[in-house]
């Protein structure tokens, strides 16, 4: 296997305020599978295309964010390994019993410099409505509502960039595939641990928040189809239909029920671990962020959960 | 007089802004469809905070919020965030926003 190490992003847990009214939201419309609800009131999602068990977990809070991401590795023994190199570099480790999510094996967590909880994991089930692999269609049943194919990526907002851009790839063996550069600072960074433009992103702030979780479209025409829908259903639009200079993807933004944004997208580019680093100038902030408007807003900036 | 009354009067202290605003609809998305740009429009979920106001007078009801913008203390001393605000009567409202979170 070319790919080791952290293969992909596998989960991510996030709050909401009503749970019926977010799955309402993430079911009918963003259009993932209803894996199972469980007694301790987490409920489970996939997207259509995923062979895993489950990608998205919602909890009922009384205030919005993320709880966890968890990214999948390769083999049992990359979950040692990556123990060991952080516990090195001084961070401290967790461990979560196999279990504690249905389907999922054991875990290990830890807290990145800007402050949110990662975790990896090497086993999860298959799912019993994954995609077929025998002489297959192209979907096991057609997709619903946007037709998200998978959970793809989150952007999280929190301080110090440089050294959570140290964590991620000195310790995860992630690579940079874009930055933004200040006279004095990085302040944005977009890393890949295989072959997408990004697994996960993150921007300064102070304080450690949630920016967004990401699904990915077949094509720009499914982004239009999403943009009707949000229309229709009168989901909160935060903006978009638009493109990504940074990433290159094409886009639209929107808010849960609770108020956490969500992204579908399509496009972009495939990253391979010896390309460069795409570098910009914060000045081009706009246009690298917002490709046709060329300008940042005081909401996509400024709403985090 | 003919017709069903176009809902309560909102009403934003210090300007002359104000809407009208139907009992079952947010006092956020009535200001929205109003065309008005008084208060701040964030995520329009009770999550962000972006759209906190203080109700200066009028009866109304609430509905679930981030307790990190309105907490049981806030929502007592009549804070909410506009777009899980819903009208009981006429209202008048102050922009409670509190940057840097």
């Amino acid at each position: 296997m070319a790919i080791t190490g952290v293969l992909r992003a596998g989960f991510v847990q996030i709050r909401v305020l009503d749970i019926e009214v977010a799955l309402k939201h993430y079911v009918d419309r963003i259009g993932l599978d209803l894996v199972g609800r469980e007694a301790d009131g987490r409920v489970y999602l996939k997207g259509w295309d995923e062979f895993d068990r489950h990608s998205i977990i919602l909890r009922e809070a009384d205030a919005p964010g993320m709880d966890v991401m968890g990214f999948k590795v390769a083999a049992a023994k990359d979950l040692d390994s990556f123990k060991r190199r952080i516990s090195e570099a001084g961070v401290a480790v967790d461990e979560v019993s196999a279990g504690e999510q249905p389907g999922v094996g054991r875990r290990i967590g830890f807290t990145i410099p800007t402050g949110h909880r990662i975790e990896l994991f090497a086993e999860i089930e298959q799912s019993r409505t994954a995609p077929p692999t025998a002489n297959p269609d192209v979907w096991p049943e057609e997709p619903r509502g946007m037709r998200a194919t998978r959970f793809d990526h989150i952007l999280l907002y929190g301080p110090d960039i440089p050294a959570v851009t140290r964590f991620f790839t000195e310790i995860l063996d992630f690579a940079v595939t874009e930055r933004v550069d200040a006279p004095d600072a990085t302040i944005a960074v977009w890393l890949s641990c295989a072959t997408k433009a990004h697994d996960i992103a993150f921007v300064q702030h102070a304080e450690p928040k949630f920016h967004h979780v990401s699904f990915f479209l077949e094509s720009w025409h499914d982004v239009g189809h999403a943009a009707d829908l949000i229309s229709r259903y009168d989901i909160s639009l935060d903006v978009g239909p638009t493109r990504h200079g940074i990433t290159r993807g094409q886009t639209i933004y929107f808010f849960d029920p609770s108020g956490n944004r969500n992204e579908v997208f399509s496009g972009g580019y495939i990253f391979y671990p010896d390309n460069p680093t795409r570098v910009w100038g914060v000045e081009q902030l706009g246009r690298g962020i917002f490709y046709y408007e060329k300008e940042l807003n005081d909401r996509f900036l400024g709403v985090v959960t | 007089l003919s017709g069903p009354p176009p809902g309560f009067r909102i009403r934003v202290a210090g300007s002359d802004w104000e809407f009208p605003c139907g009992a079952e609809d947010s006092v956020l998305r009535a200001m929205e469809r109003g065309g008005v740009r008084s208060i701040a429009i964030g995520c329009r979920g009770g999550g962000c905070g972006f759209c906190r106001v203080h109700v200066d007078a009028g009866d109304y009801r609430t509905g679930r919020m981030s307790v990190l913008h309105v907490d049981e203390g806030a929502r007592s001393e009549g804070y909410a965030l506009a777009c899980r605000l819903y009208p009981l009567s006429d209202l008048v409202l102050s922009p409670a926003r509190i940057t840097g979170r």
